[in-house]
């Protein structure tokens, strides 16, 4: 079925204090307590050391110059250095600071982490991590606001990630790092300031498992990275109506968790996907699609994405603001289903 | 370091392995045994085998899409290669990869690749890899004239001058990027040049001389391994044969007689004659070479032959390192 990672033992160094963490901090806290549980994590990007976005700060200090790295302006150099770490004993991590940056590493993520485990004919395992955070919505324009999860998705041999939680964030994040196959983790800029309090014990969130966030009866929502708190919302507004709607967070795009989709829509009939990324070849579109093919029979309306259109993002804020999912664009979209 | 007897004659063996494994790999390509583009080094073998003798046993390094010979170079067993020129399960990529794409991890090749450069900053990456962990290995990165003009080379050469990464860039300038001459696309006229802009020695070298190239190239393997960094060795070598075989080029791009000229420094009738002279090898000896070299090309494509292509219902294996189940199966 599904891809599922057993509970690794725990690490002796996680550290317990101050466990109520943003998102930002959960994923410092991930790559620090995997730092401290495996010498092989290493981590490199753009003025990390710095800890310029906040998931970086002091682990120069604590783990030393080899291990924590400022790289160059070279994406492409470092994106395919990693897979030669990869390749020879090291689980580097790549902060690849901003999500459209992952361009101008494209061919080392295609080329060579995607490909060199299959094409070599699993003679090496390419254990590497590419964080990028998905800008949008700040006016930050057309190259630094894509959501580019979806390219990715068509490339077999990448697994992809997208946590809309600092928990998710944490425990799929320590999933990945110990992950033998090339992850990418797009996080959502968005959902930066969100707190949570996390388990004081270790814990991991596993790839290919997504989670109900809600439960409902009438309508299946799924929703994607920063779309999960508005399918939230938006949940909480359509009960009002007397609308039980389901919100699903598939957490991992690859692999996806399609039985607990179709367990869902199996039970709803309906289905509501709101995917932050733009409407063509999109997540939205793929799930929409493969529930279509499968559920068809069951389904008592079309599935209705609610995607961002296929335009670059523009600068100026009442060009940008309407353009995303909005609580409102998923309640009408529920709606749509049911009427 | 001067090479020693055994090592010279060691030299020819791999030469001439690499000579007849991609000669009778043209053949079988052109029967339709070899499936696909096949690039041979034909005229390029001594700038592979110094290159590659140069190295140690653990060391790493990457190709090119020209690059049978590289991992026979580093010692590869030619069974599995040439079966994976087949397309056969017994394939050293278990029939994924293919000829431009092999790789020995046993032998420290960590693969080669089509897409030009593209592997170059993954040689560095092994560098970078034997630094943390604190090995003394070193990394050599394969690239020809025409990669030498791609941002992967360049950002990947500051990126070991910066962090003194044990590397060698390891160029094989054969003058001829498919059909541009390197006078057409390159900004200097020697590669090596390209060095000092990124504050590492670069070194020209003659690719027709494998004892040349050795050299130059142990030179530069030592001053990796010592932690002192990389070097660029240029070695000026040419490819004889076409772009690959097979590939029609419609248009005439380079002169028959700079072919010729170049056929009559052919590397290998070269240095058998050397060795002969120098009093190595005898003539007999190296008559022993090539009949053994013969006969162990013969069996590997034997092996081929008798090799079953990979089943079909293998075709994920290898995808994920833990099988994700694509959900046409789950049906």
């Amino acid at each position: 079925m599904v891809n599922t990672v057993a509970a690794p033992a725990p690490t002796s160094a996680a550290r317990r204090k101050g466990r109520r963490l943003t998102y930002l901090g959960a994923i410092r806290e991930a790559q620090y307590e995997e730092m401290s549980n495996d010498p092989s994590v290493v981590l490199l990007g753009e003025d990390i050391e710095a800890g310029m976005f906040g998931t970086s700060g002091g682990l120069r200090d604590e783990f030393g110059p080899a291990r924590v790295r400022d790289t160059p302006i070279s994406e492409l150099g470092f994106c395919g250095a990693a897979v030669g770490m990869a390749m020879t004993g090291l689980r580097p991590i790549v902060d690849l600071s901003i999500a459209t940056f992952t361009y101008a590493g494209f061919d080392a993520i295609v080329s060579q982490a995607a490909k060199s485990g299959y094409m070599f004919g699993a003679q090496a395992k390419i254990p590497v991590v590419y964080r990028a955070a998905m800008f949008y919505g700040g006016s930050d324009a057309a190259h630094h606001s894509d959501r580019p999860y979806a390219t990715f998705m068509t490339v077999p041999g990448l697994k992809i990630i997208a946590p809309s939680s600092p928990y998710d964030a944490m425990g799929l994040l320590k999933s990945a790092i110990r992950d033998d196959d090339p992850v990418m983790c797009f996080e959502d800029k968005n959902l930066w300031g969100i707190r949570e309090t996390l388990p004081e014990e270790e814990f991991f969130v596993p790839l290919g498992k997504a989670a109900v966030k809600r439960e409902g009866s009438d309508v299946t929502i799924v929703a994607i990275a920063g779309a999960v708190r508005l399918a939230l919302q938006a949940a909480e507004e359509l009960n009002g109506d007397g609308i039980s709607a389901e919100v699903i967070d598939p957490r991992s795009l690859v692999p996806l968790d399609w039985p607990a989709i179709f367990e869902s829509v199996s039970k709803t009939g309906r289905l509501v996907i709101a995917d932050p990324a733009s409407r063509t070849c999109s997540a939205a579109s793929e799930i929409a699609a493969t529930v279509t093919e499968e559920l068809f029979g069951q389904l008592k309306h079309a599935p209705v994405r609610v995607t961002t259109p296929d335009v670059q993002i523009p600068f100026s804020p009442p060009l940008e603001r309407t353009l995303y999912p909005s609580v409102t664009r998923i309640v009408d979209a529920a709606r749509k289903t049911i009427r | 370091m001067t090479p020693d007897a055994a090592l010279l004659t060691e030299m020819y063996r791999r030469m001439c392995r690499i000579r007849v494994f991609e000669e009778r790999a043209i053949e079988l390509q052109r029967k339709g045994e070899i499936p696909g583009a096949l690039h041979t080094s034909v005229n390029q073998e001594a700038a592979v085998v110094g290159a590659t003798l140069a190295l140690r046993h653990d060391d790493y390094m990457t190709g090119t899409h020209r690059s049978h010979g590289h991992p026979i170079g580093k010692g590869a067993g030619i069974n599995r290669l040439m079966a994976e020129l087949m397309g056969k399960a017994t394939g050293v990529c278990q029939g994924r990869g293919g000829s431009m794409h092999l790789a020995d991890f046993s032998v420290g090749s960590l693969g080669e690749s089509g897409i030009i450069a593209s592997a170059v900053p993954v040689a560095v990456g092994a560098g970078i890899s034997a630094q943390v962990r604190g090995t003394d290995q070193v990394s050599l990165a394969f690239f020809g004239d025409g990669a030498s003009n791609a941002g992967a080379i360049h950002e990947s050469m500051n990126m070991a001058a910066i962090w003194k990464v044990p590397v060698v860039f390891f160029c094989e300038n054969n003058q001829w990027a498919v059909t541009t001459s390197i006078a057409k696309s390159t900004s200097v006229a020697d590669i090596a040049q390209r060095a000092v802009a990124y504050g590492f020695p670069g070194v020209i070298v003659d690719g027709q001389d494998p004892v040349a190239v050795f050299t130059a190239t142990t030179e530069a393997v030592e001053r990796a391994r010592r932690g002192e960094g990389p070097t660029l060795v240029e070695a000026k070598t040419y490819r004889t044969l076409e772009h690959a075989e097979g590939l029609p080029i419609p248009a005439k791009y380079r002169e028959e007689s700079e072919v010729d000229a170049w056929r009559l420094r052919d590397p290998l009738p070269a240095f058998a004659k050397r060795l002969v002279s120098e009093g190595v090898l005898t003539g007999r000896q190296v008559e022993e070479i090539d009949r053994d070299v013969d006969l162990e090309v013969d069996a590997a494509i034997k092996f081929a032959r008798d090799s079953e292509f990979p089943s079909v219902e293998s075709v994920f294996d290898g995808l994920f390192s833990d099988p994700i189940v694509p959900l046409a199966r789950l049906r």
